[in-house]
């Protein structure tokens, strides 16, 4: 399993990310960034499948996608 | 050899790394001998497939840290400005040779010394100015040329030598130093494009978009440029200390001004000659010298009077006349006098 | 799951000035990652365009020269000829490599220079305001062609620069690509290093050009933008390989 971390202060709010996300783990947030944006983040209902595909669809490179210890991934699935 | 073979001998003696050139008359031996003897030293000859492809190409071994040269003549280096331009704003060394020919246009292939104001205010668009030296000879071609490799280098900017179709396609015989006789160390290219090594990345830029970044950058060049007009300026003089008169040309024009000094002074004129070297910076301090206690001064230009500009800058307080011919003209040695025999008359 | 994803070293941590979902901050990463794979940052010199790209040098981490628009191979040509242990590549856009230095782009690439171009191909001048392109389309509305552009009234055919370079003798690696999917992406990535590596073995002039989204120019929001280039400028510009030794 993996975990999305992204920079929402970088985020410019394309929405290209939550667009290619194919399990909808990717929405925009409610509130803005300091850049006055609506910004994306996860959600915490789903789960991330570490595709990478917000990764490569980021214009602004603010998104990583990072593997989970085995005791991070326990953690999420319970 | 010729004076454009010498300009090329002066550049590999000077090391020169890369030349690129592209086909124009007065100066196309330049280009042969480059292509002959630089593929023969191992080093970069590029037939360019043009004049901004061939000072881009200078542009980018230069931003590499290596010595590169193009050449061309008048309406080949109207097309280069925006190449220099930009080697000035990245202060790039470089040297650019413009053997001039007749313009404007495409004008024609003969003797001109009318590219004198492109070449000594910068030439392309924005604020700068680029050293200018102006060959009279074949052997002073060659030294030229390996000078401008050290100007340039020193002082990180394009250095332009002006040579004109006399100069470029006269033979003389010369002796040429092996090696460069610049007196001051030479700093180290730091600023190149190596590669990224033990080091932060190096970036070649005249691009500054922030608040007041060009301003700084611009007044960063003045500065260097006060340096460079201070300690740069070259100049020779020929005649008694005495001369009343003063002619003042240069290039192949102050050839032929000398033997009309040798043909009044045998007529018991005293008059004296005055030959800028370097062009721009302009020899103020020199000029302003000699031309103390004069009668009259006679600025001679194979132009419609270009150069004569800035001798009226510095001389303002004596009589500054001109004589030029255009056009593929040649102000003769005969001319001269019989123009300043007339001028003296009335 | 066996991939991380993660900031590639040779791109520095600096937020860009692009618009959002513009298709530059995309190829400046994939760039970047190739690099990073190739272990060639600290060989690398790269030159940039005139254009919303002309500030490329502050996003990589590497060595890198502005150039005059159009000029950037004759730039590349000097640097690689006399460093011919750096990897040279220019990044350039369709305006800048196919039309005001077509010249310079035709002829390094005839010469054989061991230079890799990236040509990102968005069908539209973007920094000058959305001008019609060497590479708008039939059709497009831009600043300069408010009707679309319509070959009949002189305005000519999109210009398939890739196409025509991949004819030269001199020219080993040709691909066209797009970043309109992150499968796409990734194959263009591929392609990338394909062009990069061609030039490390010495083989010739290589060129990937990448169809680029512009929402700005396009006046699309960043997924309508990639959806247009599959929908019209692939119809174009169709990728796949077009030369390889």
């Amino acid at each position: 399993m993996a975990k999305i971390k992204i920079n929402t202060d970088q985020c410019k709010g394309c929405r290209l990310c939550i667009h290619f996300c194919p399990v909808h783990h990717l929405r925009i947030s409610e509130e803005m960034n300091n850049k006055g944006v609506l910004y994306a983040c996860t959600d915490p209902h789903t789960r991330c499948i570490g595709c990478g595909y917000c990764y490569l669809v980021c214009p602004e490179s603010c998104i990583e996608v990072h593997l989970l210890e085995p005791s991070e991934t326990k953690k999420t699935h319970t | 050899m010729s004076g454009n073979e010498a300009i090329g001998e002066g550049a590999i003696r000077a090391d020169c790394t890369l030349y690129a050139g592209y086909p124009i008359t007065p100066q196309n031996e330049l280009t042969a001998f480059m292509a002959r003897r630089m593929k023969e030293s191992g080093r970069s000859f590029l037939q360019a497939e043009s004049e901004l492809a061939a000072i881009n190409m200078v542009f980018g071994a230069a931003a590499a840290g290596a010595r590169a040269m193009t050449s061309s003549s008048s309406p080949g280096i109207s097309l280069k400005q925006e190449g220099i331009s930009y080697l000035a704003g990245c202060e790039l060394p470089a040297v650019v040779v413009n053997v001039m020919r007749g313009g404007p246009g495409l004008g024609n292939i003969a003797s001109s010394q009318a590219d004198y104001f492109q070449a000594t205010r910068g030439g392309g668009h924005g604020d700068y100015f680029t050293p200018v030296l102006a060959p009279w000879s074949v052997e002073e071609a060659a030294q030229h040329t390996m000078q401008a490799f050290d100007l340039a280098d020193f002082y990180r900017t394009p250095v332009l030598v002006l040579a004109d179709a006399i100069i470029g396609q006269m033979m003389e015989a010369v002796e040429l130093p092996e090696a460069s006789r610049f007196s001051r160390p030479l700093p180290k290219k730091t600023w190149a494009l190596s590669g990224a090594q033990g080091r932060r990345p190096n970036i070649i830029k005249s691009f500054f978009l922030e608040e007041g970044g060009l301003e700084r950058h611009n007044e960063h060049l003045r500065e260097k440029w006060e340096k460079l007009r201070e300690k740069e300026q070259q100049s020779a003089y020929y005649g008694p200390e005495t001369a009343r008169i003063l002619l003042i040309a240069y290039g192949s024009q102050a050839r032929i001004a000398k033997e009309a000094v040798d043909l009044l002074t045998k007529e018991g004129m005293r008059i004296g000659l005055f030959r800028p070297v370097s062009l721009c910076p302009f020899p103020d301090h020199a000029l302003k010298k000699h031309a103390k206690e004069k009668k009259m001064v006679l600025v001679v230009e194979q132009s419609l009077g270009q150069m004569v500009e800035d001798v009226r800058r510095v001389i303002r307080d004596t009589p500054v006349l001109f004589f030029g011919k255009t056009g593929g003209g040649i102000p003769s040695s005969q001319d001269i006098v019989s123009h300043l025999k007339k001028v003296l008359e009335k | 799951m066996s991939t991380q994803y993660l900031r590639p070293s040779s791109l520095r941590h600096r937020e860009t000035h692009y618009c959002p979902g513009c298709g530059h901050g995309i190829l400046h990463r994939i760039v970047s990652e190739v690099i990073d794979e190739l272990d060639i940052r600290r060989t690398t010199a790269a030159v940039a365009p005139v254009g919303c790209a002309v500030v490329a040098y502050n996003y990589w981490n590497f060595d890198c020269s502005e150039a005059a628009h159009g000029r950037a191979l004759a730039v590349a040509t000097g640097i690689k000829r006399v460093s011919p242990d750096l990897c040279v590549f220019t990044y350039q856009g369709d305006g800048d490599l196919a039309s005001i230095g077509l010249a310079e782009t035709v002829h390094a690439a005839n010469r054989g220079e061991r230079l890799t171009c990236i040509f990102v191909n968005n069908a539209c001048y973007g920094m000058t305001g959305g001008q019609m392109a060497p590479t708008s389309l039939i059709g497009q509305k831009t600043a300069t062609t408010p009707c679309g552009r319509t070959p009949d009234t002189g305005e000519g055919w999109p210009l398939k620069i890739s196409d025509l370079l991949a004819q030269l003798p001199g020219v080993c690696f040709v691909a066209r690509c797009a970043l309109s999917s992150p499968k796409e992406i990734q194959d263009t990535a591929r392609q990338i290093k394909t062009a990069f590596q061609h030039q490390l073995d010495k083989r010739g002039f290589s060129l990937v050009e990448v169809l680029s989204p512009c929402p700005t120019i396009w006046q699309k929001n960043p997924v309508e933008a990639m959806a247009w280039i599959d929908t019209e400028m692939k119809k174009v510009f169709p990728p796949g390989i077009l030369k390889t030794p």
